[in-house]
């Protein structure tokens, strides 16, 4: 395995993307409105708003997580397109981080692209929070994206698999949402540095234990 | 031909039977009801046990699992599988004992305390376990991503623990592993224990016997 590998798959699919941009816009338009309904449904109470606005802003990721993160692999079922990927010199621990690379970028773009819409709608003070924000961003996203990789070519053959996925990935994914909330919080709040860090400690950790389980875990379940 | 496994059903039945009658009896009848509580207490001789049984048993699923990748014998999947199954059974027998000890207790069926929430996340993670199994047509792709699904789970319930211990907790620690507890009301506790951990073996011996002859089924089948 080598960084080579993983970067070319991770860049033939974010080319692809890139060029189509057909989830990409659909899923920006549709965390924008999660953000909304959540508005919506909380109420006009600013203050109330601006208590929940963590965890609105997490739902939102997560749940465009569970429509986008299947693209890396649903792209493949077409043409038969992962078996002649796999034909490829390179394991299947490249092709894992790959994927993995690949979605942590795409998630991070939207992600980017979501929190003008959050701090505007929910009146956050984004600008000097942001260097925190964005470490929290990318520590959580490559959570729920590891884990999310994973199960994505999990279901990918399953008849059932627009519910499967979210079943399967919702509860694993639970720390992930916890940690990301507080750290969020209390960059938002700008509590500090001290505060967030035992949060971030428990994403990363997170990150790493599910990573290198899954690169091994990939092995077993693409096979044939 | 009745295989190893049961042979022990039987003996295991009249066990767990013997041992869970008179665990209730000295749970309900010959314990002296709590200072405190009062008799709902005499709920704990049967959520304590349940709960243990429950992370025993899935326990045995990341062995199973763990087994069946390494070595690819079909009864590791069957052990995994059917503990699993009784997993799930008592996790939802552990919630449903401590909600109905909850509500005099605590005021409310359910409080979003740290344990409860592993609980109740575990539920979820191992409810995704057998829906995936179910969902999975070709049972050896089935096993795998099972197994995989197996370990990730056991791997993230510390991490989940962690999680919601941080974010809040109610729940009492456990009298258990403090040794805060009476002789008078230790002794139903332990054998109520032991009672709970045959039943699961009865049950665990009876459903691998059920997941063989259905292999079984299976292979016939796929001859005709």
């Amino acid at each position: 395995m080598s960084l080579g590998q993983v970067w070319a798959i991770a860049r033939k699919d974010l080319l692809t993307e890139g060029r189509s941009k057909e989830t990409l816009n659909g899923l920006f338009f549709f965390a924008a409105l999660v953000l909304l309904v959540f508005g919506f449904a909380l109420g006009p109470d600013r203050a109330r708003l601006e208590q929940a606005a963590a965890g609105v802003l997490w739902v939102g990721f997560i749940l465009t997580g569970v429509l986008g993160l299947t693209r890396a692999f649903q792209v493949e079922r077409e043409n038969e397109c992962l078996e002649g990927l796999l034909l490829y010199p390179g394991d299947r621990g490249a092709l894992y981080l790959g994927k993995l690379l690949g979605n942590v970028v795409f998630m991070l773009g939207l992600e980017a692209a979501v929190f003008p819409c959050f701090a505007f709608f929910y009146n956050m003070p984004l600008w000097g929070a942001l260097p925190g924000l964005l470490l929290t961003a990318a520590l959580g996203t490559a959570g729920f994206a590891a884990v999310g990789t994973l199960f994505a070519a999990m279901t990918m053959h399953l008849r059932a698999r627009e519910v499967m996925f979210p079943l399967l990935l919702l509860p694993f994914v639970v720390p992930v949402l916890l940690a990301a909330v507080k750290g969020t919080e209390a960059f938002l709040r700008g509590a500090g540095r001290a505060e967030a860090f035992p949060w971030l400690a428990l994403l990363a950790l997170f990150d790493l234990v599910f990573v290198t389980v899954s690169l091994f875990a990939l092995e077993w379940i693409v096979e044939e | 031909m009745p295989s190893r496994g049961s042979r022990l059903v039987i003996p295991l039945g009249l066990a767990a039977s013997a041992a869970l009658l008179s665990g209730l009896y000295a749970g309900l009848v010959r314990a002296p009801a709590d200072a405190v509580q009062g008799e709902v207490q005499r709920i704990m001789y049967l959520h304590v046990p349940t709960v243990l049984v429950a992370y025993l048993a899935f326990f045995i699923v990341f062995v199973g699992s763990t087994a069946y990748l390494w070595t690819r014998r079909e009864r590791w999947d069957i052990l995994a599988h059917a503990s699993a199954e009784l997993g799930v059974l008592f996790t939802a027998l552990t919630i449903a004992a401590g909600a109905i000890w909850g509500k005099p207790t605590w005021g409310a069926w359910w409080t979003w305390d740290a344990r409860l929430t592993t609980t109740a996340i575990l539920l979820l993670i191992y409810t995704g376990y057998l829906m995936l199994r179910a969902a999975v047509e070709d049972p050896d792709r089935g096993a795998r991503y099972a197994a995989v699904v197996g370990i990730l789970g056991f791997l993230d319930i510390p991490i989940i623990h962690k999680s919601v211990e941080w974010w809040r907790t109610l729940h009492q620690p456990s009298s258990l592993a403090r040794g805060a507890i009476d002789p008078a009301l230790l002794f139903p506790l332990l054998l109520n224990m032991a009672a709970f951990a045959l039943l699961y073996a009865f049950l665990l011996a009876q459903r691998m016997e059920l997941g063989r002859l259905e292999a079984e089924l299976t292979r016939r089948r796929l001859e005709e």
